[in-house]
């Protein structure tokens, strides 16, 4: 027999699975296009220089051109052909390194700050100001200022994705250091343990569900503004990919790389909880 | 002069209000000494400061006057001399019951190997009967057994002195039972000295040696030391067959009802209490002790009030 749970999750699928297929079908029908007679005096080759008659050219492509296209790029995701004609894998590569470089210095940084401004209300009463207006900027809006001092796209890219990630994690890393419970410091204090023992071992543990939600929400900030960075900066990477694919007026590509986004934004955020519920102590 | 084991002299604590400015002292002029081995347990009405006291002894607070010495030498700061047992058991939920007790045991012996430590831990934690749990964490545990493993926590770092701050205040009366018995033997098999806070005056009268009465806050004081004048063998199925326990505790509770209060501002029974040396009572043993006697017309309306 099975549990009420499975049971639901089993018709949870079918009904995802069901609303799949309509929406599909749905967009199928919209999308199904009369057959195009040739203005008369127009030769099908003339017609093709017109951009006419090609079946990409106007309104949303069809699931079956958007199919073709996942296939396309799915069956060879890593070929290299030049600047503009890169795998689908090397752009998301490039894409994730960055987002990694970024966050990994933003987690150097926000991580001790945090620590500081949580243990010290004087640093947070001081700090306090410069994080409540630096927060709300839009990553994007640091764009020129790195363009211009940091001279080089690429470490630009990866300072925006630096930029905009640490906020969250700072502000949960002050508030998750500042809230541990006063008993299990005083536990520490009557053992006489040591600042570096009791920072690694109590309030590191203490705050670490709170801190791990900050990354959660900055891991996912990143992944938004990489692709805008990318589109921007241009070059390499999954946001240039679509920006590409929209110059060459290739939407099937384009919604592959939505999709292709999501996708890797959902397994991010995944990883990301998985941690958290590591990090997470029942009381 | 003879040193006491441990000494509370002219201790006083002052809060301040939000605006900075001093309120009247919760307690002021408290002097006490504790000898080696004696379980003193502490019993006052709430605002009275015995927390603040034992956080005081523990050095996690300190006193806007007086001091304390233990063994001669001033408390300043918490040390490993003296383990505290907490209210609300504070341990660490991400840490196994082993690692919590470990966790004490590693901060004792910095130097030990890991297998001595868990080994260590280990016999502390048999000691309160969890040995078959260790690899749980608190969550997992009832409230009583997480304050057994607060207490197995407090004695592993073999302390010179153990603060228990109304460690079985959350527990349900059955478990209370049980772990008054276990402290008890464990108590007496390491003779431990016990400062220890409770409400309970059964548990005061099972467990201590000498049974501190504060008068209500503020300006709270050590209004009687009473001795507990039962055969240390006493234990809590037989106790009550004693005729020393209904005089002990009617001596308990008349205080607590009646005469706690009378302490403050300059009343007869505050006229007449000396804070250096607080009376040593043994109820009905000695009537010659120093208790003042309520005038009657101020007795029947604390009792009126008293039954509502």
């Amino acid at each position: 027999m099975r549990s009420a749970a499975t049971t639901q999750r089993l018709r949870a699928s079918l009904l995802s699975l069901a609303i799949l297929c309509a929406v599909l079908a749905l967009w199928h029908v919209l999308t199904i296009k009369p057959e195009q007679a040739l203005p008369p005096g127009m030769t099908a080759e003339y017609a093709a220089m017109m951009g006419k008659g090609a079946e990409k050219t106007d309104g949303l492509p069809s699931p079956a051109q958007v199919g073709r296209a996942f296939i396309t790029h799915l069956s060879d995701p890593f070929y290299d052909r030049g600047p503009n004609d890169k795998g689908i894998g090397i752009q998301l590569a490039y894409s994730l390194v960055r987002v990694a470089l970024g966050f990994g210095l933003a987690v150097l940084v926000a991580l001790p700050l945090g620590f500081a401004i949580g243990m010290s209300p004087l640093l947070s009463q001081a700090l306090g100001p410069f994080i409540q207006v630096l927060k709300p900027v839009s990553p994007l809006a640091w764009m020129p200022l790195a363009l211009y001092t940091i001279k080089d796209s690429s470490i630009s890219g990866i300072f925006v994705i630096f930029i905009c990630s640490i906020w969250p994690m700072l502000i949960n890393t002050a508030h998750g250091v500042a809230s541990v419970r006063r008993e299990w410091l005083n536990v520490a204090r009557t053992l006489e343990v040591g600042p570096w023992r009791k920072a690694v071992e109590v309030i590191l543990p203490a705050a670490a569900p709170t801190i791990l939600t900050g990354m959660r929400i900055s891991m996912g900030i990143a992944w938004l503004v990489i692709v805008a960075a990318e589109m921007l900066v241009g070059g390499t990477g999954i946001g240039y990919f679509v920006w590409n694919e929209w110059n060459n007026l290739a939407l099937p590509n384009v919604i592959f790389a939505i999709a292709v986004i999501g996708v890797v934004g959902m397994a991010l955020d995944w990883l990301f909880g998985r941690l958290q519920l590591m990090a997470t102590y029942r009381e | 002069m003879t040193q006491h084991f441990l000494a509370i002299e002219g201790l006083a604590k002052t809060f301040t209000n939000e605006r900075g400015e001093p309120n009247e002292p919760v307690f002021e002029n408290l002097h006490l000494s504790i000898e080696q081995g004696e379980f003193v347990c502490i019993i006052g009405h709430s605002g009275c400061g015995k927390t603040t006291v034992l956080n005081v002894l523990a050095g996690l607070d300190e006193p806007s006057a007086g001091h304390v010495l233990m063994q001669g030498r001033q408390v300043s700061g918490p040390s490993l001399d003296r383990g505290v047992v907490f209210q609300g058991h504070a341990l660490m939920p991400w840490l196994t019951v082993l690692k919590n007790v470990v966790f004490a045991v590693r901060s004792r012996w910095p130097e030990w190997k890991a297998p001595a430590v868990e080994a260590h831990a280990m016999k502390y934690l048999e000691m309160v009967g969890l040995g078959a749990v260790a690899q749980r964490k608190p969550a997992e545990l009832s409230g009583g057994m997480k304050q057994r493993v607060g207490i197995a926590r407090a004695f592993a770092i073999e302390p010179k002195m153990l603060l228990l701050d109304e460690p079985f205040g959350a527990l349900d009366a059955l478990t209370r039972g049980t772990i008054q018995d276990e402290l008890l033997r464990v108590v007496q098999a390491t003779s431990q000295t016990v400062f220890m806070i409770t409400h309970d005056v059964d548990e005061a009268i099972l467990l201590a040696d000498k049974i501190l009465l504060m008068s209500n806050g503020p300006r709270a004081r050590i209004a009687e030391i009473v001795q507990v004048t039962m055969p240390r063998s006493r234990t809590r199925q037989t106790m009550h067959h004693d005729p020393q326990y209904y005089r002990i505790r009617n001596h308990l509770v008349d205080f607590l009802v009646h005469r706690s209060k009378n302490y403050g501002g300059d009343g007869p029974a505050a006229a007449a209490h000396d804070p250096m040396n607080p009376p040593l009572v043994r109820p009905g043993l000695d009537e010659c002790a120093t208790v003042t006697p309520l005038p009657l017309d101020r007795v029947r309306p604390t009792l009126a009030a008293v039954n509502g």
